[in-house]
């Protein structure tokens, strides 16, 4: 695949080929290619299995590049920038990249930058930059908005996005493609290199990293779009072995913990030489954790890695993991993304993988070579689950992956990086404008948008203009807009970034004055909204008792219970991907192909056929029933949970006012069930799923709904209207000042409706929250195809989502009713 | 508040028609109302505490934009308690304003509609601590405390036992645990000797009831009056969380 005979001698200097000589390598073709494009000065995306020698492929050009440089007296600027995913992701490949370097004896300074990078460092790296910088997207964000970005950029030559195919598709995503727009203008030679692993759609990920530009608006020549962008395959690697789980006989009905199949997993294990095992969420770690322990007669060193851990307790997992000491890990996706473990030999999914890209890559975590086959197991929980497996198992098989659709840059992004623009120099709108639309997910960026932006930015964007004396930037007489004063940037550099997290609680054991001690990890405040004092739970790999909730701790005891309360959870936070979904519906319509599965989820969907119906893949099931004093309806559009959610949402606004009186739904990844007062087998129900739905019902619910909230609260962050860190504004207690959104967001909502901000959260809210998309999408695909099975009971089929009854809490707009049972009580109180 | 007293409540409360909640204060007949707003019934007089009006802009002035329509929201809200009360006497228990500031940045047509409140009726500008200077041009009366009804009505409460006091400033709010849930919502707080009212301003925040700010001020586990989308609930201390 490298170019027309370019061979190693052409293309490595002596002394790195002596260098993969001397450790028994031979440059494989795709690093060859690299320096190949390199040296033609063109941008380049690699694609490449894990294990793939990516990060060296990457780095090559550079390492030569630097290499060959004669030496000089004059103080040297970056030369070329890594911008990786994660914090640790950039610590372990400054590791990795010093190998060669200190090998080869290279004049280079690698180092990394991150939050967690002490204060003396990032001075020295801003006053004498190092020759590579291996940093996050938030840091360079940071970077950009400095003063001195311009000088501080302007010999960079090389940006090498890692992991790329995590990053487009989300805010960071527009984040880093704003960022990436202004070092082009900073540094017009500078080339762009990502890396990514096996996609479906690499011209997506093309789109996204390339300079979008006319050449007479940008210094730059040859760039035009993603065809600017030369596209480096790497091998394709031993096709991975993949089994699912039969679990004969036992296969439950419904559930996500894999309870039944422990034993079986355990055997697995102990056959292995380094297991990892995979779930979706942080509780089924906990809990599949506990259940290893519990069977663990051998005494396996099995651990536990997750994001509510304490960083410290991770380390010493991830530690332990690069000596070899561990047998097993349970992990959640913490450990999807390509750090090195070495000795991995197996790879174990717990519950459904729920996308087949994802599974790749995590099936690419076993065995980081190429030559050998990675071996995977898939655990089904429950039946549909097996079906899902079975269908992930044909797709990787078959090399057929799921991808994100390409997304549009969010505004409140852009307005984060305008101030941070403004912040580092003095801009002028329309040369802002254009470097902008260079930027992938902005390059239909309308004029009116781009200065709605700059005006909320500059005044709050408000129909009403009582602002103007406040603006946070301001126009100077050459016409170049600037920040308005050094504390406004002082307070834009803190709250620089754009992940918007939930807010975390400390765990920390209880001291007997009601005090924190020790630190066990960070919960999500949500978790605890399921939980009284005096309950108990399985935390950090331990049973606690909760004492009780501080401002900002979480205060538990060790608790000795054998049966502790688990809090419910909806399965998994991923949803099904589209197109795994098709799958599935594939699977079960085809008899044939039931062999697969076990005998007795075959005889179960050989009772569904007899009893009810199977319908084709693009067709949709519709059964109604009556069951105690409720009628029920239940349909089976495998689109997954948030899908589900919102269509049961719109459907319930319908059914109301059609007076069939709907009590409740409830939800999984691959039907919805809604039950009512009244029978509703003779509904009309190609006009109860029209698209209409997607209108004004969709419209009125949302603006009431708290997804709404949470949406506009985390566009208020990023854009900057909040901000969550400020200058010595602490309260007596030592608390941040934190401004309530909700406030905020009724007072817009009424005053000023199409304001910026509410149109981001709105967008946000109809793909992140609620995914509008897909449920118009999946309206369209079974217009004219509901199968209408009316039933005089249950269908086997309906047993798994009926079984979910009752787990479910409700929504957060039960509020009133809450109010109303509180009030309840204290009248029962007053009158015994 | 360690052991809430089993004896039950020996003052009586009922849903009124306007949503709101019928109590007595120190034998004085009062509503809490839906909106946040107090009824004196027997001086006829309408008490809102903690507007903090221009709260927007003062946050504006530091750089952060906030929306600026925070003070017509407040004052939409007030009108609509005056038009459905009638009120004789309407008073303002402190920090009307959130800033002494304040009063030069409301925008022309909010300072119109703040005059109108003193339009064929008593106006009383009790004085708070955001808003010191008391109104600068703005018509009514400024007075430190004032006894209406037979209650004494100032901004902050007073340590002790004090019968017959009604007082804003800390800005109460109870967060309500039941088997479905959790909600936190501004409330009322009341032991049927005194009352503390929650903030009305459309940004004015929240305190927890279990704050140690409010510790001392009652003599037995109060009540909270939670407002609700359209009542007052009568919320007893046991089901009441901190934050």
């Amino acid at each position: 695949m490298a170019d027309a005979g370019a061979t190693a001698p052409d293309l490595l200097p002596p002394r790195f080929q002596a260098w993969f000589e001397g450790r028994g390598w031979a440059p494989r073709a795709h690093q060859l290619e690299m320096v190949a494009k390199a040296r033609e000065g063109r941008d380049a995306l690699l694609i490449a299995p894990t294990g793939g020698g990516k990060t060296l492929a990457g780095f090559l050009p550079t390492l030569i590049e630097l290499s060959e440089r004669p030496p000089g007296n004059t103080p040297r600027g970056l030369h070329t920038l890594y911008i990786s995913p994660l914090k640790a992701l950039a610590v372990d490949v400054e590791r990795n990249l010093g190998k060669p370097i200190a090998e080869m004896g290279l004049p280079i300074v690698a180092e990394s930058r991150t939050g967690d990078t002490g204060v003396a460092r990032r001075q020295r790296q801003r006053v004498k930059p190092p020759d590579i910088l291996l940093t996050t997207p938030e840091q360079l964000a940071l970077l950009c908005a400095w003063e001195g970005a311009r000088l501080y950029f302007q010999d960079l030559r090389c940006v090498i996005l890692d992991e790329i195919h995590t990053l487009h598709a989300s805010k960071r995503g527009d984040l880093l493609a704003l960022d990436l727009a202004r070092l082009q203008v900073l540094a017009p030679a500078l080339r762009r290199v990502g890396l990514s692993a096996t996609v479906d759609d690499p011209e997506v990920i093309k789109n996204w990293m390339a300079s979008h530009g006319r050449a007479d608006a940008l210094p730059c020549p040859l760039r035009g779009g993603g065809s600017s962008i030369d596209l480096v395959r790497g091998p394709p690697g031993a096709e991975p072995i993949v089994d699912v789980l039969l679990s004969e006989g036992r296969v439950p009905w419904s559930g996500h913990t894999a309870q039944h199949a422990m034993a079986e997993v355990y055997e697995v294990i102990k056959k292995a030489r380094i297991a990892l095992v995979f779930v979706n969420t942080r509780f089924q770690a906990e809990f599949a954790f506990q259940e290893l322990w519990k069977l663990n007669d051998d005494g396996l060193p099995i651990a536990l890695h997750h994001g509510s851990l304490a960083a410290e307790q991770r380390r010493k997992v991830e530690a332990a993991m690069a000596r070899g000491e561990l047998r097993a890990v349970v992990c959640t996706s913490t450990l999807d993304l390509g750090i090195d473990w070495g000795d991995v030999d197996l790879v174990i999914q717990l519950a459904s993988p729920k996308g087949a890209s994802r599974m790749v890559q995590r099936i690419g975590r076993a065995n980081h070579r190429l030559d050998e086959p990675s071996r995977a197991l898939f655990v089904p929980a429950n039946r549909f689950e097996m079906l899902e497996c079975q269908a992930a198992r044909e797709a990787i098989a078959e090399n057929k992956l799921d991808g994100d659709p390409p997304r549009v840059g969010a505004l409140d992004v852009l307005a984060q990086h305008v101030m941070g623009c403004a912040v580092s120099e003095p801009f002028d709108m329309l040369t802002l404008y254009d470097e902008v639309r260079s930027a992938g997910p902005y390059r239909d960026l309308s004029w009116e948008d781009f200065e709605a932006v700059v005006d909320f930015v500059s005044t709050g964007g408000y129909a009403l203009k009582t602002y103007d004396r406040f603006r946070r930037i301001v126009k100077l007489p050459d016409g170049t807009w600037r920040v308005r004063n050094l504390q406004v940037a002082q307070r834009h550099r803190l709250n620089v970034g754009a992940i918007v997290s939930p807010a975390m609680l400390s765990v920390r054991v209880g001291t007997r004055r009601g005090q924190g001690g020790r630190k066990v990890g960070e919960v999500e405040e949500g978790m605890l909204e399921m939980l009284d004092p005096g309950d108990t739970f399985v935390f950090a790999g331990q049973v606690w008792e909760l004492l009780g909730v501080t401002s900002l701790d979480v205060l538990v005891r060790p608790a000795n219970d054998r049966e502790p309360k688990m809090p419910s959870w909806g399965g998994s936070k991923f949803a099904l991907s589209t197109y795994l979904a098709k799958r599935v519906r594939q699977l079960m319509f085809d008899e044939e192909h039931w062999k697969v599965l076990p005998t007795d989820v075959c005889e179960w969907l050989g009772a569904q056929k007899d009893r009810s119906l199977i319908v084709a893949e693009d067709e949709m099931l519709l059964e109604t029933f009556p069951r105690g004093r409720r009628n029920f309806m239940v349909v089976y559009p495998f689109e997954g949970r948030l899908t589900h959610t919102t269509l049961a949402m719109l459907l319930t606004r319908r059914l109301e006012r059609l007076g069939v009186g709907p009590l409740g739904f409830v939800c999984n990844d691959y039907a919805m069930a809604i039950w009512a007062l009244e029978p509703m087998d003779s509904l009309d129900f190609a006009e109860l799923f029209s698209e209409d739905m997607l209108g004004d019902d969709l419209e009125a619910w949302l603006s009431e709904s708290f997804m709404m909230k949470r949406a506009f609260k985390a566009c208020a962050i990023i854009s900057g209207l909040i901000e969550k860190r400020f200058p010595g504004a602490e309260t007596k207690t030592g608390r941040q000042i934190t401004f309530s959104t909700d406030l905020i967001y009724d007072v817009l909502r009424r005053h000023e409706p199409d304001h910026l901000l509410l149109r981001c959260a709105r967008a946000d809210a109809a793909t992140g929250l609620v995914d509008v998309a897909r449920l118009g999408d999946m309206l369209t695909r079974i217009r004219g195809r509901i199968r209408h099975s009316p039933l005089d009971r249950l269908s086997p089929f309906s047993v798994p989502i009926l079984l979910e009854i009752g787990k479910e809490r409700s929504p957060g707009q039960a509020g009133e009713r809450i109010l109303a049972e509180a009030e309840e009580d204290l009248i029962a109180e007053a009158t015994r | 508040m360690n052991a809430p007293a089993p004896s039950p409540f020996n003052y009586a409360f009922a849903a009124s028609a306007c949503g709101g909640l019928a109590t007595r204060v120190a034998r004085a007949d009062v509503v809490m109302r839906c909106s946040g707003a107090l009824w004196i019934e027997g001086a006829q007089a309408l008490v809102v505490a903690d507007l903090h009006l221009e709260k927007g802009s003062s946050y504006a002035r530091r750089g952060q934009l906030l929306p600026p329509y925070d003070t017509r929201e407040t004052l939409g809200r007030l009108e609509a308690e005056i038009a459905a009360t009638k009120p004789a006497v309407v008073v303002l228990l402190g920090d009307t304003f959130h800033d002494r500031k304040s009063e030069a940045r409301l925008a022309p047509d909010d300072a119109e509609r703040l005059r109108g409140l003193a339009t064929g009726r008593r106006l009383v500008w009790v004085i708070g601590n955001h808003d010191a200077d008391g109104p600068q041009t703005l018509p009514g009366e400024a007075v430190d405390e004032i006894v209406l009804g037979g209650l004494t009505l100032r901004h902050e409460p007073r340590a002790g036992a004090q019968p017959g006091e009604v007082a804003g400033h800390l800005h109460p709010a109870a967060r309500v645990v039941a088997p479905r849930g959790t909600v936190r919502r501004r409330c009322f707080v009341t032991d049927g000797e005194r009352t503390v009212l929650p903030a009305f301003g459309a940004y004015a925040g929240g305190l927890n009831v279990l704050d140690a700010a409010f510790a001392g001020l009652f003599v037995r586990p109060p009540l909270a009056g939670a407002l609700g989308a359209a009542r007052v609930r009568a919320i007893g201390w046991r089901r009441l969380a901190g934050d």
